[in-house]
């Protein structure tokens, strides 16, 4: 074989490599995208329909008539009120102790932060567990409060370590050397200067954990009791998981009310994951960044 | 606050003596204070537990507290160990996460090697954002979403099974489908998210040593094999580590709303029997000792994997 055949192969090579590639990415796209796709053609399309598995990719005798019914339903937008309360107040107060304890965490001057930081590591391996925990917070009287949603969640402890890297390695120490040069004190510091310049962790900390608050369950499973505080991942699980045809206007019959609940699941569905999905491509890049900074340096 | 300044400077290079230190924490009181919250919140929420953990040998009765309880050493842990569904739950707890380990571990890895092997840089990042999107679908959400695909009336994956002219399957009542469903709608929902770390650690790899390698006629597949996956193998390996981390607990919420009496066989592990005893049931001091017993379990295995990486692989979490 001269050189010229073996680069010729080479090459075909290549492009047959390519095109392997090229197709398994596809695949790969559809895979992920086709539920999405099914849902959302679901939840427009006529329950009947959808019920006889004829949808199976574009809506069929498109219909609004289960997204007006769960316009109409008060406990799905009572849910959504409390999410978003549980969520700005939650949020806010994770950035918040996330940060005081991040920042003095991240100065190299600080004497005894490795101690407090290996405690604080050490509580990713090891913890007392649902039970202990669950008492705990039942003692301090949090039970059927928000604020069993909130406090014992204040900090994540992955989070507090992507903001302290990041302040560590992201903004130069001689900037701080230098404010204190001038006088500047440590509250000034941090507000005045650390926070300003770490808007994209900042930013990367208010997704990780709204997102966090908007999407979890459990904790609102154990520890609230009364329905008009739920939060809309139960008011979601009493929709999806437990069939319920009273969820629906008692004016139609019975057959077709069953239809509509089950479209009714297609429409929550889409309700409660739109506010994600729809800041998604604006932060994208954000949630990208935050996961690196974790990964590689922590 | 000028004597602050000249001190923490001078504090951070050289190492101060006793009272060298004394001063060096003194002229920074206020990180102190910024810290006294998080440090009693970290006492209270993390070591707290820990504290509470001792009803795990005691028969915890609400109206005498914690303290207040008779002792009854490893009682609870021998009833635990003799009951009749013990070896159940053990095997399903170890079976679920040993097999996302073989199965759902591996998949981001490959992902982000195809990514990363994607010609055009348009079709890449397309790729990369719409694998995603899933990881934002809550578990709720997600479980919804399983039962109506899987659903026998209607769901798409039934009404293929018909078109071939089987019969319906009832996936989520079924026992012998639950893990395969569950793992396989984990690897749906995060196998993007979790590539995002592989391809960060990719786009680090030496391009020279990619240029070394089609010097020396290295094909594309071996160029993966011998450049792209050695670069790559100190964060497989811390992940792997961090994944054996959480052994014993992955999924639990999503368990939790995937199970049912039907597929109650392989779905019981102990997260969900600990919530459901202990939680709705009220026997506290049992299922503390079945947790307490879970987390030894996993700290076991944490240690045990971390010394066997920084033997074998030279890469470690400590």
């Amino acid at each position: 074989m001269t050189k010229q055949q073996t680069i010729k192969i080479a090459k075909s090579d290549e492009k047959i490599f390519d095109a392997v590639v090229n197709i398994l990415a596809a695949l790969v796209l559809i895979a992920v995208l086709y539920p999405l796709l099914f849902i959302v053609s679901a939840s427009f399309s006529d329950p009947a329909l959808v019920l006889s598995g004829e949808v199976l990719l574009l809506p069929k005798q498109v219909t609004l008539e289960a997204y007006k019914n769960v316009f109409e339903n008060g406990q799905i937008w009572n849910g959504y009120k409390n999410t978003i309360v549980y969520t700005v107040v939650g949020t806010a107060i994770n950035l918040i102790m996330t940060t005081l304890a991040a920042y003095p965490l991240s100065r190299p001057d600080l004497p005894g932060r490795g101690v407090v930081m290996f405690f604080i590591t050490l509580t990713m391996f090891f913890s007392g567990g649902l039970i202990p925990s669950y008492l705990l917070v039942k003692s301090l009287g949090m039970v059927d409060t928000m604020w069993a949603l909130i406090i014992p969640g204040a900090i994540a402890t992955y989070n507090l370590i992507v903001m302290r890297t990041y302040f560590q390695s992201s903004i130069p120490w001689e900037i701080q050397e230098a404010a204190h040069m001038d006088g500047c004190s440590n509250w000034k510091l941090l507000t005045h200067i650390i926070l300003p310049l770490s808007k994209p962790i900042l930013a990367v900390m208010v997704l990780f954990y709204a997102v966090g608050h908007w999407n979890s369950y459990f904790n609102a499973l154990i520890y609230i009791r009364s329905k008009d505080m739920y939060p809309l991942q139960l008011v979601l699980r009493e929709v999806l998981m437990v069939s319920q045809a009273d969820a629906v206007d008692s004016n139609v019959g019975l057959e077709s009310k069953v239809l509509l609940a089950e479209s009714v699941k297609y429409v929550v569905i889409i309700i409660s994951s739109l506010p994600v999905l729809v800041m998604y491509p604006f932060v994208q890049k954000h949630f990208v960044k935050g996961v690196m900074i974790g990964s590689l340096k922590g | 606050m000028k004597s602050t300044a000249s001190t923490a400077g001078a504090a951070s290079r050289s190492k101060p003596g006793r009272s060298g230190l004394l001063k060096a924490m003194a002229s920074r009181y206020d990180l102190y204070l910024m810290l006294l919250i998080p440090v009693v919140w970290y006492l209270v929420f993390h070591y707290g537990p820990l504290y509470g953990l001792q009803i795990a040998f005691k028969n915890f009765s609400p109206a005498r507290g914690i303290l207040g309880s008779k002792w009854v050493g490893l009682d609870h842990f021998e009833r635990f160990v003799e009951s009749y569904y013990f070896w159940r739950l053990l095997w399903n707890t170890v079976s679920i996460n040993l097999f996302s380990l073989l199965f759902a571990f591996p998949i981001p890895i490959l992902l982000a090697l195809l990514i990363n092997e994607i010609r055009s840089k348009a079709f890449s990042k397309i790729v990369q954002n719409v694998t995603y999107i899933p990881h934002f679908v809550s578990v709720v959400v997600m479980v919804g979403m399983l039962m109506l695909f899987l659903s026998p009336r209607g769901g798409p994956v039934n009404a293929i099974i018909q078109a071939f002219g089987a019969e319906p399957v009832r996936f989520l009542d079924s026992a012998a489908w639950f893990k395969t469903i569950f793992i396989g709608s984990n690897i749906w929902q995060n196998m993007g998210w979790q590539s995002i770390i592989y391809i960060a650690a990719l786009s680090g790899v030496n391009p020279q040593l990619y240029e070394a390698a089609k010097m020396d006629g290295a094909s594309r597949l071996r160029r993966i094999w011998h450049v792209s996956l050695p670069g790559i193998l100190p964060v497989i390996v811390i992940l792997l580590i961090l994944d054996v981390g959480h052994f014993m607990n992955v999924g639990f919420e999503k368990i939790l709303l995937m199970q049912n009496n039907l597929n109650l066989e392989s779905s019981d592990v102990i997260s969900t029997f600990v919530y459901t005893t202990g939680i709705l049931k009220g026997e506290y001091s049992y299922t503390a000792a079945i947790g307490l017993f879970n987390s030894v379990v996993n700290l076991a295995l944490l240690i045990l994997v971390n010394r066997f990486a920084r033997k074998k692989a030279e890469t470690s979490l400590w």
